[in-house]
Order: C-alpha cells, then structure tokens, then sequence
C-alpha cells in the first residue's frame, strides 16, 4: 500500500490499439490491480467498459514524451495485453508510472497475489483442491512400478537433484550407487528418470540434461545407466537418445565441460541432435512477433515477412518436428528415448510433454492435460519463476518456453478438431494464470522451493478452480471414440498447417478477431438437444410404462450420456456505479474500487478474481440494464467492433458519425462469453 | 460429332490409377467425347472415377522403358508399378486443384490417351461442351433456368420507392450492351434515347445501371464500365444527366474507380477511356482504389498454388511464397474495396457507381461483397445464388474467357483471371468471420470453385447474355443453381448454425484476421482431407443436435 500514492485519477483516455479510437473513464490503483473503468458508455444499452491489469500480468510500463493531449503511459502485459493511456497531468502519471514500477516487481515470494487472494474457500477445500492432481496415480495409471520400472526414494530429502521431485521412477536394474554417480555426471544432477511409460510397447521415455563429459570424460555409473534403462524395454536393442539442442550448441557445451554423449562410449544408445533453439532465441523470436503484429498500419505484405521473419513459427514447427520424432521412437519402433537439453527443463519439458500428448489420448482430456502439466513442467521443475518473471529477477532467464508449449498445442488442436476434450480456451485460461501468480501452483523454480514457501497452505490451486469451470472448457467437438479409434496422433507439419495464433496474441483486441463465435452457439444447442434428448426418453419410457409401444419417431438419441448440469445463470452484478449494498471486496479495496452485489459473495469472489484481468466489457454488449452489467465477460471472439473500419476501408472524405452510433447496429448477438457460464438470461 | 476424331484409344485395360486419399488400382481407362471414365475391374469396392475432360487444367507425360529409362522416375521404383515394355505416366492436373497420376501400359497408347485428353479438354466449341449433353434423370429442359429476373428486383423496389426507378428494355436485343441482360434497372428520368447515348459514350456499352437498391436508406449502387473520355476530354450530357439522375440533384454521390488515379488517366491518354471529372459531374466524389486483374491475378493464382503443392518447403520458404504471391494481398484489398463501398453506402448514405474499366471483373467483384456485407437478403442460400446470378452471370462476367485455365496449365496466358474465385475466398473469409450470419456453407463455394471451371450445368457457359441466346443455353442445358437448390443437395449447401440477422456484417481487414482457404487451396492435403472429414462429422453432430433442439 505505501507504495500508492494517487490510487485514482480522473479523465483518463483509453486509446485504442488499431484505431484512433478512445474511451475516456477513470483509472484506479489498488494493490493488486489497476483498473480503469469508462465513466460514460458509448451508448445507453450497453454497460461501461472496464479494464482489470493484474499487476504480476505487466510486463513494462512505459512513459512516453508529453504531448498535447497529455501524458501517455503504455503498459504491455504478459498476456499480451497492451493498454495505451493518456492522463491530463504529469504529476499523476508519474505517480501512477512509479508504484506500478515497484508494484510489478515484486521483491519476495510473499508479496505474490496468490498469497493475498482469497476465494472463500475452507481450508478443507482448499486441501482437496491441492489433492486433485495425485502423480503418484498417475504413474499407476501409465502401469508403473512394474518389473521394469521401480520408484527410488534417493531423492526423498531432495539430496541427489533439488530441482527434481521427491518421487522418481528408475529402471529395477538402477540402484543407488548407479542413480548418485549418474547424477554427478549431468548438469545440475539431473540424472535420467522415467517420464512416460508407454505400456503397449513397454518403451519409456526418460529425460535429463547434458552429460558433463567435455570433450572426453567418460562416467560409469551413468554408462550404466542407460544401459539400464535400454534393458528393461525387450522390444529394441538400443535407447535413442535425443539432444533437442542444434548440434553447434551441443558442441559449444563441450568447452564448458559440459556436452553430449559419445556414441563410442554408450554402448547402445543411438544419439540424435533434434535442433530447437535456446531460450534466449525463442524470448527475441516472440518479441519480434509481437513488434510486427503490434505494428498498426500493418500491410499484407510486411505482416507475412515479419511472421517469416520473427522465425516463431518456425521454432513452434521445431518443437513439434521434435516431439513427432520422439512418438514415433516410441510408438512405431518400441525404443525407449532418453530427452535432454542442456538443464533438461526447458526443450526437454516441451518435447516429453508434446510427445505423451501425442501417444496418449488421456492428456488430451481436460484433467490429462493438467496432470501433463503438473507432471512435466512443475513437479520436474522447469523454472516458472524465472521464465516468467514471477520476482524481480534476471531478464535473461525470462522466456517463453511454456507458451510456445500452450502454442504446439493449440497447433494441434486445429489440426485434430476431435480429438482434445478442451477447447483453445482452457489453453488460454492457462495461459493467463502461469502469469497471474494468482495460484500457487506455477510460484517458484521446483518443488522443494515450493515446499519451502507452504503453496499448499497459503495458497489455492489453479486446477481445482479449472475443474470446477470445466464446462467452459469443453471442445464441443470432443469425441472420446477418437481417442480409441486414433490413440497416436500423427500430425502433419508441412509449414501450411502453422498458423498465427490470433486469440493468443491478440486476445484483447477486439477489432482483430472474427466477429461472430460459433463456440457458445455451438455449446448451447449441444445443451438443449441433450435436454431434448433427455426429455424425449423419459417420455417414451412413461408411454412404455402406460404399455403403448413409442412409435419410432427418430432415430435414437444420438448421446445418452447425462446432460451436464445446467450452466449456472446467475448473473454476475458487479459494477463500481452499482449502488447495491454489498460486501466490500476485500485486499484490492482502495478508494472507489468495486463493490460486490451478490448472494454468493464466494463464488463470485473466485469468479471476480479471475476475471479481473481479463476482457473489458463488450460495448456492443446487448441491451442489458447498466448494472446489470456482463463486464466481466471475457470475449475472445467477441461480436465486432467498428473502430478500426475506418482505417481499413479507407480514406473517405466527408464526416461521418463516429463508429459509436453505429455500433448498436453490429451485430452484437454472439459474443463469446468465455470463462463464465454467464449467458444473460 | 468430331470427338471421335480425337480418340484415337477410347479404351486401355490395366491401367494404375494413383490419387490422393485412394491406394493405387488397376482398372480400366475410358476416354469419352467429355469424360475420362476409370473403372476398377480388380476389387469388389467397384470403383468407377469419372472426370470431365474439361477439368484438366495441364498433362505431363512421361514415358518409360523407350529407351531404357528416361523420364521423371527411377527405373527401380518404376518396374515396381508398371511392369512390360514400353509404358508411360500421364500427371493429370485439374482445374480443381486435384493431381493424380494415370500408370498407363504401351507407349503408343499412353500418347494417345494423353492427345486425346489435351484435345478434348481444350475444346472451345461451346455448343459441343457437356452441358448440352448433359441430362439428368430428375430434371427436365423444362424447368425453370435461373432464380430471378430484373423485374423481381423491380417490383421489391417499386414496393419501397414508388417512381424513382425503372426497367429499361433499350437492351432486349443486346445490341446496346452485349454484355447486359435484355432488361435492365436505371433511374426513371432516364429515357431510353438518353440511354442510348450514354451507351456509346461507356466502354462496350456497358451504360451505369443499378445494381443493389439499399433498402434501409433508399441509396443504389450502379455499375458501368468507364468513360470514353479520351485524350481531349470528350463529355457526355446524357451520361452526365443519368448520373445526376441517381442522386436526385441534392444528394451527392460517390464513384469508386477500381483503377489507381494514374492507371485512370494512363487509360484516358491511350486508350480513350478516361473517368469521370469533377467539373463535368459536380455532385460526384471520386475514390480511386487500385485493385489488380487479370494476368497479374492469374499469375498470384499460379503462385500460391505451387506454394500450397511444395511439400519440401521449409516454413521460412513457405511464408516467403505465401507473401511473393500476393493472393491475401488481393483478398485483403478486395474486401476493404467492398467494405468502402458498403460504408458509402449504409453509413454514409450516398449512392456509388463503381466501375474499373470494362466494368465486367473487379466491379462484379466489389458490388458483390458489398451487398453480402449490407443485405442480409442476399446471404442466404437462395439469397447468395441469386446475386451471384444477377452480378455474375446476367451482369456479364467472361466467365469462358476467365476460367479457360486455371493454376497448373502450362498454356500461354490469355483472358484468364481468378476473379470469381477470388470472390469465392472474400466470401469464405467473411463466412469465417461471422459463420452465422451465412446461410450457406463452405461446400457450397469449393463446389462453385469446381464448377465454374468445369460444370455439367449451362450455368457458366458464354462470355455473356448475347453468346448465351445465340446459342440456346438457357433452352439447352440445365441451370446449376437450380440444381444445387434440390431438396437433397440443399443440405448440403446450407449452413446449419445460420440465425439470420439484420445488421451489416463487417469484416476486419487487418491481416491477422484473413487466413488462408485452407479447404480450398488444401483441399488434395492428406491433412486437408482430416480436416474435411472433421468438418463433415462436426457438421452432422451440429445438424443432430439442431433437429433434437427444435424437439
């Protein structure tokens, strides 16, 4: 709190990312986040427009020369938000630009939101919350421990490898002495361990990082090793073993001590360079891409080279090339694979994981893909802390290594419409919550640093809330068959089939995106019929009970399975004009900060949390009353905004009505409200 | 009939057909007047593949085992396939895009297949083209041809704007415009005489008529070709009075010239066109939006299309081949042409003339995606089919001329322009931007993509409504849209998520919200296939569950 010193300034304009156009309304600092809420709509029927920026969410603020105008203030956020204000007075901007300065730097762990927020929750659900994700089921599940596959306790108290978990799974034929001289041997002591165990053909994939052989030390025990893990798959003689680094890395690693393995002294290993780039290229790629779509008078022609030559696409190609290698060894010819890259968890963590997605329709559910990611990412300990900037730290150690993962994925769901029980949103959804640092689950660099700051004590977590939403995340599209009829996905990767990832990039751009969603569409017909379906059985078995025969009106229902609960429809009424008593918000409460018009205070708490940074509310937004507000609808694929029309068409003289009066004539019908199940009833 | 001239081996046994998405079979090849006929003899499956000749955009031969091995194959994969003496391979490209090989045994015969085919195919006798042989068993010549007449558009604005408009039949024996239907919509001050003056004074005649009355506000959209202006500024009262006409004296007016203003003026300076000047015509504001056609579109067309056939590209290369053809270039530019138009229009509330100029491409373009954007009339199935009728097919588009070749033919370039497909991929993306606010679906373009390149139906024939009455093509074939509106097909055709609405339908321009037609342009893709098969079964799940809703 000391930190703010204006929480409010008055007649702030908004400016718009493509367009010229702008809002004006108020903005406000709490604690936790900036807010700016329109002071007058644009038109009668529609609420007024806010914006919540989680402070963890902002990336840089920046504050350009004075203007005419006034003082512009930039803020780029990691969700790839970027919000464009201009303040009358100096003086507030640069108190605004000041305690966000300090405000998104965090300097501890405690200071993280994920500490502070709180849903409501007892602690009871909270502890069931942490308890949904069980690992140790999940190895069960992939059919380990079994004769080949033992879990070690040689890093129970973390001694072997820190960043490793405490559980590891080891083939029988590994023991101790073997695991610790192993361990010596690889960078940061991460010795190889079982990560997925494919079970048709009893092959494994493990994963480590580099060998610290130099350009000639040999070891043993790690010798040993794999040829450990080679014998407890009796399908193939020998163990691929992946380096997902370019070869001229791999080499430069040599001089460092550091390196890959000799094929001459791995007596049945079968080594292969895979070439994904290093962090710090990946970090330039991404920034690139954002420089070139940020660009807003973006032609045809500059926006292609500037994909081509940003090289993104290229290196999600990479990744997904890589993973493709890695199932095919598996699936196709039995072998085991050892991954690795030079810490073994960053490129080590995308290819395991796109891989298992790939041979195992159970990642491709919505709880899958959540033990996927607790499994390879967190409990392994890629640094989320680092990588995401979590604490003021190192900007060399910040990359985009789990969104590019997030990106594969989403590549592969347009390529395989049926086949993930999750839609791009739930991706998304993720996506936004790895930066929040609203939950526990991504704080920290691994486990035992996880251990040490109590996450499951003092804070929730991200999948049971996830569980619990889980409707909104449906793929309607899903069909559980393909998974059986299709249990290997084999993707296609001839460039055409990478596209930009419009929803991810700019997800907060309206003007951007297609105009109308077919999803919600889609999901609410899927309901109904299901609700049809329902109804239409229940009364032939009443007919059936009074002893007539139905007479067959159809063909059968075509899904019996339950319908799912109906969406709760309860409004969210929350708007700072609200004048409803009500419960005021506890933590980010400063001066004028919203106010809560509800029963359920809880839900709505959690519901309000999450969304806070989210979408500003749809102007076009269909004829609800002001307070009954739908602002905290997050449109992904929102209905259109006319702002940037003008632009684009042309250069036509002569004065026109603004876009505002013609926006009521948008068709405003299908916005996407994504994230909640909030259709104004 | 002269085919048989041309077949000089109607029949082969043995012959491998390689496609994609089939395993290779051996079968017979049947060459017809119109149709390469292949039927597999080998399994129970029956399978029978029937092409019409006109399809084929490009044959590349390869013989093998003439002398020894020559040709594109090794000799080692070769005897895998096609064992025997002599043999060739026929690469037969179609104007859909679809490539497929033809293993044929005997050298001789391969040639002549391959002559056969290059003949036929290349045949531009219209009164000999399928169509006039074509007769389905559940239509008769009788039917109606066609879904709408200028009067029906007469009679619905008659209903809102009583006096303003009216037809004109100075065209009934197309000797005004050859290019215009016999009836035609202009305002009603407009005498015929005046007409015909107006007539000589625009390229081939084509005099502005209206085109798009826009309900909401009563405002038009006329097309024509350009003025005949010339070097020395020749001017036209009467033409000057039919556009004072239009907007009624208080009104002002817009002229959206599909030409730059120096292509504009280059056309006035060297070629007697010209356009119209603001002195000459006061209440008239010029917009100058340059749209390419003809060869550098064809050539775009090419390009992307050998892209999208690459398989070893690597993404860089992919991208810079994307970018190097410019085809969402144009699509992008189109679109926002349009979206001009319709912002002129229902925002601006002025009446637009457009034209480029012979007014027979880029006009029908732009008029086209601007009534899709405003009307929602013209977005249903039936909606959508009748305005690519009145623009397209009635309003003169040289659709033989256009669509003689398509992306693969190695022929010397002519009249060809991808105009109509162009129009095609700004529909899909608006489709993709708004998919329910369209009542059709995607099938229904790729089909139209198909046909207007090779069609059992008249629909598409001629260059224009003359060429079609000299030769009786309304009495002789049968109409495609009449056919794609059967019960049976409609299905198909319509889009089962459409909720009609009222509002104009704005599409984002920027680059990141236009995609490649992937269905379209990837459509011979094993993975476009998926995709397809996908979209199939995601339809039939969304057909289900809207019949279980209604319940």
């Amino acid at each position: 709190m000391e930190h703010i010193r204006t929480p409010k300034v008055e007649q702030v304009r908004l400016l718009d990312r493509f367009s010229s156009k702008s809002t004006s309304g108020t903005l406000y600092l709490t604690a936790t986040h900036l807010i700016f809420v329109e002071s007058s709509p644009s038109s009668p029927s529609s609420a007024a427009q806010e914006i919540w920026v989680l402070h963890h969410h902002i990336a840089s603020v920046e504050k350009l020369s004075l203007t005419t105008t006034g003082c512009p203030l930039v803020i780029q956020c990691r969700n790839f938000r970027v919000v464009h204000f201009v303040l009358q007075r100096e003086r507030d901007c640069h108190d605004i630009y000041s305690s966000l300065l300090r405000l998104l730097r965090p300097v501890a762990y405690e200071e993280l939101y994920a500490f502070s927020y709180n849903p409501k929750q007892n602690d009871q659900q909270r502890e069931e919350g942490w308890q949904l994700i069980d690992l140790g089921a999940e190895y069960e599940r992939m059919g380990v421990p079994c004769d080949q596959w033992q879990l070690t306790d040689v890093n129970r108290d973390f001694k072997v490898c820190e960043t490793y978990p405490r559980d590891l799974y080891v083939p029988i034929t590994a023991n101790k002495p073997i695991i610790v001289g192993s361990s010596k041997f690889r960078s940061k002591g991460r010795f190889p361990v079982l990560t997925y165990f494919y079970q048709e053909k009893k092959a494994a994939v493990c994963r480590c990082s580099q060998p610290l052989s130099g350009f000639s030390a040999r070891c043993l025990e790690d010798e040993s090793m794999l040829q450990a893990i080679s014998k407890a798959n009796h399908n193939s003689r020998f163990v691929y073993v992946m380096d997902t680094r370019p070869k001229l890395n791999a080499l430069a690693n040599r001089a460092a001590g550091k390196g890959y393995e000799n094929e001459d002294n791995y007596s049945n290993i079968r080594f292969q360079f895979v070439g994904i780039e290093n962090i710090h290229v990946m970090r330039a790629s991404l920034q690139k891409l954002l420089e070139v779509i940020g660009n807003r008078s973006l032609s045809m022609s500059d926006y292609l080279m500037g994909i081509e030559g940003c090289g993104w696409l290229r290196h999600v190609k990479a990744v997904v090339d890589a993973a493709i290698f890695l199932t095919k060894a598996v699936t196709v010819e039995g072998a085991s694979v050892l991954v690795h890259c030079s810490d073994g968890w960053d490129r080590t963590a995308q290819v395991c994981s796109l891989g298992a997605l790939l041979m195992d329709p159970y990642y491709r559910t919505i709880k899958g893909f959540m033990v996927l990611i607790e499994k390879d990412w967190i409990s392994f300990g890629h640094k989320f802390a680092d990588r995401c900037d979590q604490l003021d730290g190192d900007p060399k150690e910040v990359s985009p290594v789990f969104t590019q993962f997030l990106e594969c994925v989403w590549q592969l769901t347009e390529q395989f419409p049926q086949a993930f029980e999750f839609s791009e949103w739930f991706l998304l959804q993720i996506h936004e919550h790895v930066h929040s640092c609203q939950y526990g689950n991504f704080l920290g660099n691994n486990q035992r640093q996880r251990e040490e700051l109590q996450l499951r004590e003092k804070t929730h977590s991200l999948w049971a809330f996830l569980m619990e939403e889980q409707q909104n995340y449906q793929n309607p599209f899903y069909s559980s068959v393909y998974g059986k009829t299709h249990p290997v996905l084999e993707p296609s990767t001839l460039p055409y089939h990478f596209k930009f990832w419009r929803n991810m990039y700019h997800q907060f751009d309206r003007s951007m995106h297609p105009r109308q969603s077919i999803l919600k569409t889609i999901h609410t017909l899927k309901e109904t019929s299901l609700k049809s379906a329902q109804t239409l059985r229940a009364l032939e078995n009443e007919l059936q009970q009074l002893g007539v025969t139905p007479v067959v009106t159809s063909a059968p229902p075509p899904a019996p399975s339950p319908s799912p609960p109906p969406p709760s429809r309860e409004q969210q009424q929350r708007s700072l004009t609200n004048a409803n008593p009500a419960p005021p918000r506890p933590n980010s409460l400063i001066l004028g900060a919203p106010q809560v018009s509800r029963k359920e205070a809880q839900q709505d708490e959690e519901k309000q949390q999450q969304q806070q940074e989210e979408e500003e509310e749809e102007e076009e937004e269909v004829g609800e009353e002001a307070t009954e507000s739908t602002d905290t609808d997050r449109t992904v694929e929102g209905s259109s905004g006319t702002d940037s029309r003008k632009q684009s068409y042309g250069e036509l003289e002569g004065s026109y009505e603004d876009g505002d009066e013609m926006t009521k004539e948008e068709p405003a019908v299908v916005s996407l409200e994504f994230g909640m199940a909030r259709m104004t009833c | 009939m002269e085919f048989s001239e041309h077949i000089r081996t109607a029949n082969v046994e043995n012959v491998v057909l390689r496609q994609p998405f089939h395993p290779s079979t051996k079968g017979t090849l049947c060459i017809t007047g119109h149709h390469l006929i292949f039927s597999d003899r080998e399994s129970q499956s029956c399978r029978q593949v029937l092409l019409l000749l006109r399809n084929i955009d490009a044959i590349e031969k390869s013989v093998e085992n003439l002398l020894g091995n020559s040709g594109l194959l090794s000799s080692a994969r070769w005897k895998e396939r096609a064992p025997g003496p002599s043999s060739g391979t026929l690469t037969i490209k179609c104007k859909d895009l679809c490539v497929f090989q033809l293993d044929i045994p005997g050298m001789e015969q391969c040639l002549n297949i391959a002559h056969s085919i290059e003949a036929l195919s290349s045949m531009n006798e219209v009164a000999d083209m399928y169509p006039f042989f074509h007769r389905p068993h559940d239509a008769s010549l009788q039917d109606q041809w066609g879904l709408s007449s200028p009067q029906h558009q007469y009679h619905q604005m008659e209903a809102l704007q009583r006096g303003r408009w009216r037809l004109s039949y100075v065209n009934g024996d197309h000797t005004v415009c050859p290019s215009y239907p016999p009836t035609v919509l202009v305002p009603k001050a407009v005498s015929d005489e005046v007409l015909l003056k107006v007539a000589r004074f625009r390229q081939a005649g084509r005099f502005p008529v209206v085109c798009y009355h826009h309900r909401k506000n009563g405002k038009v959209i006329m097309r024509s070709s350009q003025p005949l202006t010339g070097a020395n500024r020749k001017r036209c009262q009467e033409d000057e009075l039919l556009l004072q006409a239009v907007i009624d004296g208080s009104d002002k007016g817009y002229i959206i010239d599909t030409r730059s203003s120096q292509q504009a003026q280059q056309a006035r300076m060297t070629a007697g066109g010209g356009v119209e000047s603001k002195s000459s015509y006061p209440g008239w504001t010029r917009l100058h939006r340059q749209m390419e056609k003809g060869k550098s579109l064809q050539e775009s067309l090419i390009k992307v299309v050998e892209a999208c056939g690459d398989q070893t590209n690597n993404m860089d290369r992919w991208l810079s081949k994307l970018e190097n053809s410019k085809w969402l270039y144009h699509v992008q530019t189109a679109l926002s042409t349009a979206g001009l138009l319709a912002e002129c229009v229902e925002r601006d509330g002025h009446s637009v003339l457009v034209h480029g100029s012979e007014g027979t491409d880029c006009t029908l373009l732009i008029s086209t995606l601007a009534q899709l954007i405003m009307d929602p009339a013209c977005r249903t199935l039936e909606g959508f089919l009748t305005l690519l009728e009145r623009e397209w097919v009635q309003g003169g588009h040289p659709f033989q001329q256009r669509c003689a070749r398509s992306a693969h033919s190695h022929a010397r370039l002519q009249q060809e322009a991808p105009v109509f497909l162009l129009l095609l991929d700004c529909a899909w993306q608006l489709w993709y931007q708004f998919p329910l606010a369209l009542g059709f679906s995607e099938d229904l373009l790729l089909r139209l993509a198909t046909e207007a390149y090779a069609s059992d139906y008249g629909t598409f024939l001629c260059n224009s409504d003359r060429e079609r009455c000299a030769i009786g093509v309304k009495e002789k074939t049968h109409c495609l849209f009449q056919a794609l509106l059967k019960p049976e097909e409609r299905e198909l055709y319509s889009n089962p998520l459409y909720e009609s609405t009222e509002l104009a339908i704005w599409p984002s321009v920027h680059p990141q919200s236009l995609q490649l037609w992937r269905g379209f342009f990837l459509r011979w893709s094993q993975q476009g296939r998926h995709l397809e098969e996908a979209h199939d079964e995601m339809r039939n799940m969304i057909c289900q569950w809207g019949r279980l809703a209604v319940r």
